[in-house]
């Protein structure tokens, strides 16, 4: 991590670990950081559960979940609960190791690549800590790379559950998704690779750091004002990626049941409906920290910044659910042409523009 | 140390085991797991970027094809008995090849690491920063790559020829 010396501003934590004798303050607090991003995930997904729930009923003129605590906000605990009491059930013929493996990539994928997206500006906690403390678990100076590289292997968590349970709907499911994702993969790698030519950068700290201040007092300075385009192609793809109407093939329910999880049920099926939504949460992360200014923003300073993230993050959140009951599915013909054939010739005169666009104003 | 060793333990012994399971699922796992902590040894070589992409273009991209592949082709297990015209293949051509290759290999490992402790330098840049590697790439091995990137292609082509239907 030595040498490059404009991707590592002011000494910040490499990636390297190195011994210490005594458990220093900052590597305490780093655990801490580590167990609090941990469990907000965790948090995030049962929230994003009841929201989709509440949006879903509000969009088709119903109640929702209103039971369980106070305006049902209690539900999602209740739907854990239920989850682990209920038996875990194994096909005769599907293969044992993989069949249990599947669900355990999926969720290590979704988590892990939490760990390189900056939240926040530096914090000390409000005097608590003596050198301020980033809001990011892991700052590699290849930030975006390892995004992009663990989003690659969680393909590998649906295509083995779809294989190893050993049913025609699964492995239709599990087919149908690896296709899906390789497909949209290389328009969310071209989107990523045009932000980073104007951002100049692959840490993703730098990049947000890159879009303060604002043009002419008003408009601030985010990416998505410069790459508007690479911003709906990182959304469209990001919605595929993460299998989510309109693009949800894997669990088409009226063609494949429920897809490459149609065999699972009890934990191994929570932690894929975990990983979903913990994607969609990394999903919107980074598309805040690329293009809209991550936790850049008007009225709060940088030790309180995270509010702003969190607005963003939200707002993006609200947008996948709202798309996913407004928008009917695709065919699945029609989704392998449109990324084929619109949305990487998109990327791809995007990257090349952006790059001129580079060439030309530097 | 230790993390050296446990990584490079984790590719010796999973690379073993690619060509010892009788799954073709379970070899192209297992491969990936050689590919991961392949990468686990570039990052301790302080070259995160080679790292990263050794997970995206190989542990990512090709065994997902892999794995695409030989799901598709529907061939869980390997057969084990062979009968009379697999055993004539298999003596007549198939397998003094490969035993020539095997033979070839064993002597280009005890080459290489009698040659040991003289290990090469990266030429001149450092892998460690993306920038000096695409320097490197664009100048010194200009020739090189674009070389490459026309071996793609026509390997691109020869694909879609090959797949075309000929109705």
């Amino acid at each position: 991590m030595k040498g490059d010396a404009r991707c590592r501003p002011n000494g910040a934590p490499g990636t390297r670990w190195r011994p210490t004798n005594a458990m220093t303050p900052f590597l305490a607090a780093q655990i801490v950081l580590t167990l609090f991003v941990f469990v907000m995930l965790l948090n995030s997904a049962a929230i994003m559960v009841y929201v989709e729930r509440k949006v879903a009923a509000l969009l088709q003129q119903r109640l929702g979940p209103y039971l369980v605590g106070p305006k049902g906000m209690l539900q999602p605990l209740a739907d854990v609960i239920k989850l682990m009491f209920k038996e875990e059930l194994r096909p005769k013929a599907a293969d044992a190791f993989l069949f249990a493996l599947a669900p355990i990539i999926s969720a290590t994928c979704a988590f892990a690549a939490f760990a390189v997206v900056p939240f926040g500006g530096s914090t000390t906690l409000f005097g608590l800590l003596k050198e301020p403390l980033r809001l990011q678990v892991a700052d590699v100076n290849v930030a975006i790379l390892v995004v992009f590289a663990i989003a690659s292997m969680s393909v590998y968590g649906i295509v083995l559950a779809g294989w190893s349970s050993n049913s025609k709907y699964s492995l239709l499911g599990g087919l149908r998704s690896s296709a899906q994702m390789i497909s949209y993969e290389l328009s969310y790698g071209l989107a990523l690779a045009s932000v980073l030519l104007v951002g100049n950068s692959l840490s993703i700290t730098d990049l947000v750091n890159r879009q303060a201040g604002a043009w002419l007092h008003v408009l601030p300075r985010w990416f998505v004002f410069v790459q508007p385009l690479g911003f709906l192609i990182f959304l469209t793809a990001g919605i595929a990626e993460t299998n989510r109407a309109p693009f949800d093939f894997p669990e088409a329910e009226q063609e494949l049941v429920a897809g490459y999880h149609t065999e699972y049920s009890s934990m191994s099926f929570a932690m894929f409906f975990l990983a979903e939504y913990i994607n969609m949460v990394t999903v919107s992360a980074v598309a805040t920290d690329l293009f809209l200014g991550g936790w850049q923003g008007p009225f709060l300073s940088e030790s309180i910044g995270w509010i702003w993230f969190l607005l963003k993050v939200a707002a993006l959140l609200f947008f996948y659910v709202w798309m996913r009951w407004t928008l009917p599915r695709y065919r699945y013909d029609q989704l392998m042409r449109f990324g084929w054939k619109v949305l990487l010739p998109l990327a791809v005169v995007n990257l090349l523009a952006t790059a001129a666009g580079v060439l030309y104003f530097q | 140390m230790i993390l050296f060793y446990s990584f490079a333990v984790i590719a010796v012994v999973a690379s073993l085991l690619v060509i010892a399971q009788r799954n073709p699922i379970y070899s192209v796992l297992l491969l990936i797991a050689s590919f991961g902590a392949l990468s686990g040894l570039y990052v301790l070589l302080d070259a995160p970027f080679v790292a990263v992409i050794q997970i995206i273009v190989y542990a990512g991209a090709i065994m997902v094809l892999f794995l695409f592949v030989v799901m598709l082709l529907n061939a869980p297990h390997e057969e084990t008995e062979y009968d009379e015209h697999t055993q004539m293949l298999r003596r007549s051509g198939a397998m003094r090849f490969g035993g020539f290759l095997a033979v070839v290999l064993v002597m280009e490992l005890v080459w290489a690491l009698s040659k040991g402790g003289q290990t090469g330098r990266f030429a001149g840049a450092s892998v460690s920063s993306v920038a000096l590697i695409g320097r490197a790439l664009f100048t010194d091995y200009a020739f090189q790559f674009e070389v490459t990137s026309v071996l793609i292609l026509v390997a691109m082509v020869g694909a879609v020829v090959l797949a075309r239907r000929t109705s």
